[in-house]
C-alpha cells in the first residue's frame, strides 16, 4: 500500500497555512493541508464559515470577519483539504501519520509546514483543576462556535489583548462580567512606552486596545489592579475567589466561573519531536524554533510559520506562511530563487510591520513572576497530578534534570505530555537549582503527538497476516 | 455554568449524556454541551478521581475526555456532536470493557 | 566529604551497587550523567523475571533466580528506607504463545533450559488455553493464543519508581548523588584514582563504573577492555485502565497505575533512540491479537531505549588486575538483577574483591588471546 504524496504537507488551517496553502498552489505545487479543527480558520478565524452568514459575525469584530474571505480563498485554491484530522506522527522523509474518524493512515511529502499555532500559556495556581476555570480562549471559542457564554456574571483573570477583545465580544453578546483582576504589573505600562515609537506603526492596533478598554471602563466593570495572586475554591467546582493585590489588598469573591489569561506560547511539540533547534525567547518567555528567514528549521525541508514561529499574530502569520510556502516552491523547482526573493521582500515587509507592535505588547504584558512559582500545594501537572511543592522538593536533591523529574515524578507523562507542565517545571527547577530556566531545558517529546488507538495502530501494520 | 445565545432552531440535534437527552446544535463540540449541563464536571481523574470540566477548548490540555459510542477518551473539545450520539462521562481509569 | 567509593553512573545499575554500599556504611558518592542520555534505566519494562533467561550461561540462570530470591527482602527494605513504594508483585509471569506450534517451540526453548541448568524442580509449567482462561478471568483471550509458559518465580515492579527510590534512600543514608556529573577522565593517583568532571576533580580510592553504554571509554583507562554495542528497544504505553490483567506477561504487563505496557522490540544496533511508526504499528497488532480488547485503548507515550549488550549478551562484574580498587558492573537486566546488585556485588565491593561466584562474569571471557 503506498501513501498519498504531494509536494508539500501544511499542518494546521489558521491564517498561516491558508496562506501558505494559496501561494503554494498557485506556484503549481501539489498540497495537502490537514487540520483537527472541523473547519478552516484556526483559533482566530474559529467557525468563521458558519458565523458569517449570520447576525453573529457583527459582535465579534472586524479581525474575525476578515477571516472569511481568506477561508474562501483557502476553499478554492486546490489544495486537499482534510478536516478533522489530527497528526500524531511526523517521520523523517515525510511521512506523516493521521487519524480521521477512527481510522489511521499515512501520507508522504517532500516538504512540511508547520502551521500549528500556538496555545495559551499554562498559568497554574490552587484551584485551576476545579471545573468552571477555563482559559479565556476557551471562553472565546465558545462564543464564536457554540454561541454560548457564561451563564452568570463572569470572572476574568489576567492580562493582554485577549481578555479585553473577548470582554467586549461578550458585552456585544450580551454576557456579564462580575469584575477583571488585571494581572499587568506596576510599572509595565512605562517600561513598555520606550516600544511605542516602532509600535506606533500599528497605531490602528493601538487605538484598538484603547477603544477596548474605554469600553470596558464605560460598562462600569470593576477591575481590580496589580493583581499578583490567585486561588479558586469550591467542592467539586469553582464557589469562590481570593485574591492579593501587589499592594497587599486582598479580596474574596464569589464565582462559578473563572477565566485566565497570561499570554500565548508557541506549540513547539512537533518541532521539538522532529528534533529541531528551539532556542529561548526572552521577551516572550518561550522556546521557538530556530528558524532561517523564510522559516526553515534545523532540519531541512521542514518549516513553521504562524504563531508557532513565535507570537506575532495572525496578521505576521500570513506572510510567514506565504514565505515558507515561497521556499517550498523554489527548493522543488516550481519558482527560480530571483522571482522567490522579490515576492519574499514584499512579505518579510508585510512581516516586519506585523511585529511592530510586539516589543510593546511583550513587555507591558509579559507574565508576572507568580505564574512561574506557583505555591506549593497547586498541581503543577494536571494529568499525573503533580503538585509544584513535589517538583520544587526533587528538583533540589542532586539537582537532576527535566527528564530525571520526569522519571521520578512522573510530571509530564499524561496524555498532555507536558504541553500544561512543561514551562513551570523548568521554572521550578530553574529556581530550586539556581539556574537559567534557558540553560535548563524542556522534556524530550514522545510520539504520538496525540493519543492513538492501539488498534488503529495495529491496522497499519503491513507483515502478512500470522498462521 | 454556560448558556447558549439563541435557539439552534431546525439544526437541533439531540445527544444523550450518561443516558440523559440533552438538546445540542449540529457541528458544536460535545466539550461545548456538557459545560451547559448542570453537572459542573465531565470526567473525573484516574489517580485521585477529581472532578475535571473542559479547560482550553482547543485540544491541548485533555480534561474534556469522553466515551462517545463506546469508543473511550475521545477529546470532547475535538468532537462536533451528531444526533443521537451517546456520550459517557469517565470516571477514573476506563475499565477495559467500556 | 572525601567518598570511600565512587559509583559512576545513577542508573538502575550503578544506584543499587550505590545503595547496597551506603546501607554498608561506605562513604558514596554517585554520579549521574545528563539529562540527555541513553539512560536505559529510564526506558526499562519493569519485569523482575526468571523464565526462558540464561541460555548456555547456567552460572546467569543461577544468579537470576538468586535476584528473584532476594527481590522481596530488598523490596521491603528499599521501601522503608525511601518511602516509596515498588508495587513489587511475585505472583507469577506468563509468556502468550499464539498457535500450537508457538506453544510447542516455546515447552522445547524452557526444557533445553531446565536441562543445562541441570535438573532440579521445574519453576515453570506450560499452561493451555483453558488453563490460560482460568488464570485470567475476566480476560477474553484472541483466538490465535493457543497457551502461554508460566513461570512461578516471575513478577514485576515499577523501574521509575525503583530508581527513584534508590537515589531517595542514598540520600537519606547521607550518600552524595550529583546529576548532570558526567566524568571525562579516569587517572590513576597514586593507589586512587582522580576523575576529571567538567571543572573538577574528584578523588577516591575505589571506584565502580556503571554508566551504561557509556562505560567502554570509562573502563579501559582503567586497564580493563569491555566491548559494548546498543540495542534498541521500543515500548509503548497506554492510558490507565482499570486493572484486568492479574499477572504479568513477556511483552504486555498493566503497571501498578494502571497503564499497559507492550514491547520491548530488539530493533536496532545504532546509537539512536528514535522511534519507528512501524514497530509500534507491530506491537499493537500483536498484542490485539492476544487480547483483541485492547484495540480501542490509546497509546499515550512511545520510547526508544538503548540495551546495554556485551557480545554474549551477559553481564560483566569484573576487578580491574591492573588498577585494583575499580570494578566495572554491566548489564540489561538492571531491573531483575538490583537485587543481588545491591546486596552480593555491593558487599564484595565493599569487601574489596570479587568472589569466585562473580567469576563466569568477568570480562576476560571476551579477551582475544594474543598471537605471539
Amino acid at each position: 500500500m503506498t501513501a498519498p504524496h504531494t509536494d508539500l504537507l501544511i499542518v494546521g488551517a489558521g491564517p498561516a497555512g491558508m496562506a501558505a496553502a494559496v501561494t503554494a498552489c498557485s506556484h503549481g505545487l501539489s498540497v495537502r493541508v490537514v487540520d483537527d479543527q472541523p473547519a478552516p480558520g484556526g483559533q482566530i478565524w474559529r467557525a468563521i464559515e458558519t458565523v458569517a452568514s449570520t447576525p453573529r459575525l457583527a459582535r465579534l469584530g472586524q479581525a474575525y470577519r476578515a477571516g472569511a474571505d481568506r477561508a474562501r480563498a483557502f476553499r478554492s485554491c486546490g489544495a486537499v483539504y482534510e478536516p478533522q484530522s489530527e497528526l500524531w506522527q511526523i517521520e523523517p522523509g515525510f511521512r506523516a501519520f493521521l487519524t480521521r474518524d477512527g481510522q489511521a493512515r499515512s501520507v508522504t511529502a517532500d516538504a512540511v509546514i508547520l502551521a500549528t499555532g500556538a496555545q495559551e500559556r499554562p498559568v497554574p495556581f490552587p484551584g485551576w483543576t476545579l471545573p468552571g476555570v477555563l482559559t479565556v480562549g476557551a471562553a472565546q471559542i465558545l462564543l464564536k462556535t457554540a454561541s454560548t457564554v457564561p451563564e452568570r456574571p463572569v470572572w476574568i483573570a489576567g492580562c493582554g489583548p485577549l481578555p479585553l477583545l473577548y470582554m467586549t465580544q461578550l458585552l456585544a453578546a450580551g454576557g456579564q462580567i462580575a469584575g477583571f483582576l488585571d494581572t499587568t504589573p506596576r510599572g509595565r505600562a512605562s517600561a513598555a512606552l520606550r516600544h511605542l515609537p516602532a509600535g506606533l506603526r500599528r497605531a490602528g492596533e493601538l487605538a484598538k486596545g484603547l477603544a477596548w478598554s474605554l469600553a470596558l471602563r464605560r460598562a462600569g466593570i470593576p477591575i481590580i489592579r496589580h493583581v499578583t495572586d490567585l486561588r479558586a475554591e469550591g467542592d467539586g467546582r469553582v464557589e469562590r475567589l481570593r485574591y492579593r493585590t501587589e499592594d497587599g489588598r486582598e479580596g474574596e469573591v464569589t464565582a462559578e466561573v473563572l477565566l485566565v489569561h497570561e499570554g500565548l506560547v508557541p506549540s513547539i511539540h512537533v518541532p521539538l519531536a522532529l528534533g529541531c533547534t528551539v532556542e529561548w525567547h526572552p521577551a516572550q518567555h518561550c522556546y521557538v524554533p530556530l528558524l532561517d528567514g523564510w522559516g526553515e528549521t534545523s532540519q531541512a525541508n521542514l518549516f513553521v510559520a504562524g504563531d508557532g514561529a513565535g507570537i506575532g499574530g495572525a496578521e505576521a502569520a500570513e506572510p510567514r506562511g506565504r514565505l515558507a510556502a515561497l521556499r517550498v516552491a523554489t527548493r522543488l523547482g516550481k519558482l527560480d530563487a530571483v522571482r522567490a526573493e522579490r515576492a519574499a521582500k514584499t512579505e518579510r515587509a508585510a512581516l516586519a510591520r506585523a511585529l511592530a507592535l510586539r516589543p510593546f505588547l511583550d513587555t507591558l504584558y509579559g507574565p508576572r513572576a507568580q505564574v512561574f512559582a506557583p505555591a506549593d500545594e497547586t498541581l503543577v501537572c494536571r494529568c499525573e497530578e503533580v503538585t509544584a511543592g513535589a517538583l520544587r522538593a526533587r528538583a533540589v536533591e542532586g539537582r537532576p534534570g527535566p527528564n530525571q523529574l520526569k522519571a521520578f515524578t512522573r510530571a509530564g507523562m499524561g496524555p498532555c505530555q507536558g504541553r500544561q507542565c512543561g514551562y513551570t517545571m523548568a521554572h521550578i527547577v530553574a529556581a530550586a537549582q539556581n539556574r537559567k530556566v534557558e540553560e535548563v531545558g524542556f522534556f524530550r517529546i514522545r510520539p504520538p503527538l496525540k493519543p492513538v488507538t492501539l488498534g488503529e495502530l495495529a491496522c497499519l501494520d503491513q507483515r502478512e497476516p500470522a498462521a | 455554568m454556560f448558556r447558549k445565545l439563541h435557539n439552534p432552531g431546525s439544526a437541533t440535534v439531540t445527544i444523550y449524556i450518561d443516558g440523559c437527552a440533552v438538546t445540542a446544535e449540529a457541528g458544536e463540540s460535545i466539550a461545548a454541551v456538557m459545560l451547559r449541563q448542570p453537572t459542573g464536571w465531565s470526567r473525573t481523574t484516574s489517580i485521585s478521581q477529581s472532578p475535571r470540566a473542559p479547560y482550553c477548548m482547543m485540544g491541548v490540555c485533555f480534561e474534556c475526555l469522553v466515551a462517545v459510542d463506546g469508543k473511550g477518551s475521545l477529546q470532547g473539545c475535538l468532537t462536533p456532536v451528531r444526533d443521537g450520539m451517546r456520550v459517557t462521562r469517565q470516571q477514573g481509569r476506563r475499565s477495559l470493557s467500556a | 566529604m572525601q567518598p570511600d567509593i565512587v559509583v559512576i553512573g545513577g542508573g538502575t545499575v550503578g544506584a543499587a551497587v550505590a545503595y547496597g554500599l551506603a546501607m554498608r556504611r561506605q562513604k558514596v558518592l554517585l554520579l549521574d550523567g545528563d539529562d540527555g542520555d541513553f539512560r536505559a534505566a529510564r526506558a526499562n519494562f519493569g519485569l523482575v523475571w526468571l523464565q526462558g533467561k540464561g541460555l548456555d550461561m547456567p552460572a546467569y540462570q543461577a544468579l537470576t533466580r538468586s535476584s528473584t530470591e532476594l527481590w522481596r527482602g530488598f523490596s521491603d527494605e528499599l521501601e522503608a528506607e525511601s518511602g516509596i513504594e515498588l508495587f513489587l508483585e511475585q505472583n507469577g509471569g506468563l509468556a502468550f504463545c499464539l498457535g500450537e506450534e508457538g506453544l510447542e517451540k516455546r515447552r522445547l526453548d524452557l526444557l533445553r533450559l531446565h536441562n543445562q541448568r541441570g535438573g532440579g524442580e521445574p519453576d515453570w509449567e506450560m499452561l493451555d488455553r483453558a488453563a490460560l482462561e482460568r488464570l485470567l478471568p475476566g480476560v477474553a483471550l484472541g483466538p490465535k493464543v493457543a497457551g502461554a509458559s508460566f513461570g512461578r518465580r516471575d513478577g514485576h515492579a515499577n523501574p521509575l519508581r525503583l530508581l527513584a527510590a534508590l537515589h531517595v534512600a542514598l540520600l537519606r543514608r547521607g550518600a552524595n548523588v550529583r546529576h548532570r556529573a558526567r566524568v571525562n577522565r579516569i587517572e590513576p593517583a597514586g593507589a586512587d584514582f582522580r576523575l576529571v568532571l567538567n571543572g573538577e576533580t574528584l578523588t577516591a580510592p575505589r571506584i565502580v563504573i556503571a554508566a551504561g553504554l557509556g562505560s567502554s571509554a570509562l573502563a579501559r583507562q582503567v586497564g580493563l577492555e569491555v566491548p559494548l554495542r546498543p540495542e534498541r528497544g521500543q515500548v509503548l504505553v497506554t492510558e490507565r485502565l482499570a486493572r484486568f490483567l492479574p499477572l504479568p506477561a513477556s511483552g504486555l504487563r498493566q503497571t501498578d497505575e494502571g497503564t499497559i505496557m507492550i514491547g520491548a522490540t530488539k530493533d536496532g544496533h545504532d546509537f539512536d533512540v528514535s522511534t519507528t511508526t512501524e514497530a509500534a504499528a507491530s506491537l499493537s497488532r500483536k498484542t490485539t491479537e492476544i487480547i483483541p480488547a485492547l484495540a480501542g485503548v490509546r497509546l499515550v507515550r512511545h520510547w526508544a531505549g538503548l540495551r546495554i549488550m556485551t557480545p554474549d549478551s551477559y553481564p560483566i562484574y569484573a576487578e580491574s588486575r591492573s588498577h585494583p580498587g575499580a570494578f566495572v558492573a554491566i548489564c540489561h537486566s538492571g531491573v531483575t538483577l538490583a537485587a543481588v546488585h545491591a546486596s552480593l556485588l555491593a558487599e564484595a565491593i565493599a569487601e574489596g574483591s570479587l568472589p569466585d561466584t562473580f567469576s563466569p562474569f568477568h570480562q576476560r571471557r571476551f579477551d582475544v588471546p594474543q598471537a605471539a
